[in-house]
């Protein structure tokens, strides 16, 4: 059970590090939130559910039980939570007329976004 | 009823997280409980009378496992890009739109979650029925809206 | 495993410094947010792993639980503040 905890806090180590690394390397706002989006969801529910395996190898009592599910929580609550919040932040960002970067230079929607429906 | 129910939930959560059963804790837990139950219950439910709710968290919990195997199949993706040398060149990002058949609040906030865990995309905006999303590249914007916006209306039943 | 934790904590503090780069010098102020949500994930795991070290989990875990609500309600209400206030 400890193998497991250690590959799976391995692996969310990593998710993590590749979150950060292209949060510093990619070139505008938009696509950093493609690296914090995912990495940063994975990454922790990863580490979080390595530790509750972790925290179950000294014995199924009820503490160790109810601390693991507290952690199983958190995880589910942050697999809610982050894309919600990087959502928020987006539209933020979209609405306050924020540029994103193409190769091109021009968006490939009209800029700013037309408010009416015209499919 | 909808005091009743989240009174229950809130108060299944509460021992939950305080895991201790002695008279002074339940007490307390009784009286607040109650207070926020009070306070919003017509938050939690506000369609209490909507039928087959069972179904819904059934196939939502089948659609789970496919979720996960899209998110590490998402952050492989994005690995990938990071850690190679030219990232520049390899990504052609752009914001496109398309038009939804999803009229339910939690199916929109369900499709707008998965699209953001999926690899390449993020939703930017909904509005007025069209998503906005931001694509890595042209090959998965392609792909939009695939199988997936058909997945989560089978969940809500909205078929 | 104390050690292996020790790693992975220093890892982990070294991805917060790395994501504090943002934090103080990013372009926009989209990023700035951004940075100090992520150093806020970072430190969510971080918690968790320091109750390991120190034999305290069933302590520092209701904090871990409290910490990442606030991170969540944080960032939606920068999110929701610079959205109506245009700051760009």
């Amino acid at each position: 059970m400890s193998i497991a905890a250690i590959l799976l806090l391995s692996a969310g180590t990593f998710f993590f590090a590749t979150g950060v690394i292209g949060f510093l390397r990619f070139p505008d706002f938009y696509s950093r939130m493609h690296a914090t989006g995912k990495g940063d969801t994975l990454g922790a529910v990863l580490m979080l559910a390595g530790l509750a395996l972790y925290n179950l190898d000294g014995g199924f009592s009820l503490g160790n039980l109810l601390v693991s599910m507290k952690l199983l929580f958190i995880g589910v609550f942050w697999f809610l939570a982050n894309p919600t919040a990087t959502h928020a932040i987006l539209r933020a960002a979209f609405d306050s007329g924020l540029m994103p970067w193409t190769k091109d230079g021009k968006p490939v929607i009209e800029w700013p976004p037309k408010s009416q429906e015209d499919t | 009823m909808a005091f009743v129910v989240s009174f229950i939930i809130l108060f299944v959560f509460w021992m939950f997280l305080s895991g201790r059963f002695d008279y002074f804790h339940l007490s307390l837990g009784i009286i607040s409980c109650a207070i926020v139950a009070h306070a919003s219950h017509d938050l939690l439910f506000k369609d209490i009378r909507a039928k087959n709710r069972h179904i819904e968290v059934i196939r939502f919990i089948k659609y789970l496992p496919w979720l996960f195997y899209q998110i590490v199949l998402a952050n492989i993706h994005v690995a990938y890009l990071v850690l190679h040398p030219r990232t520049l060149k390899l990504i052609d990002p752009h914001i496109i739109r398309f038009k939804t058949g999803l009229r339910k609040d939690l199916s929109l906030v369900t499709f707008g979650n998965s699209i953001t865990l999926t690899p390449g995309t993020i939703t930017v905006l909904i509005k007025e029925g069209h998503y906005y999303v931001h694509a890595i590249d042209r090959f998965v914007a392609e792909g939009l809206p695939g199988d997936m916006e058909k997945m989560v209306g089978h969940i809500y039943m909205e078929d | 495993m104390e050690s292996f934790f020790l790693a992975i904590g220093l890892i982990l503090g070294l991805l917060i410094l790395l994501s504090l780069y943002r934090g103080v010098f990013g372009p926009t102020l989209f990023d700035r947010i951004i940075g100090v949500g992520f150093v806020g994930s970072k430190t969510l795991v971080l918690l968790v792993l320091m109750g390991f070290m120190y034999g305290r989990i069933d302590m520092f875990v209701d904090i871990s639980l409290a910490y990442s609500i606030l991170i969540f309600i944080g960032t939606l209400v920068f999110a929701k503040y610079f959205k109506s206030k245009g700051a760009m």
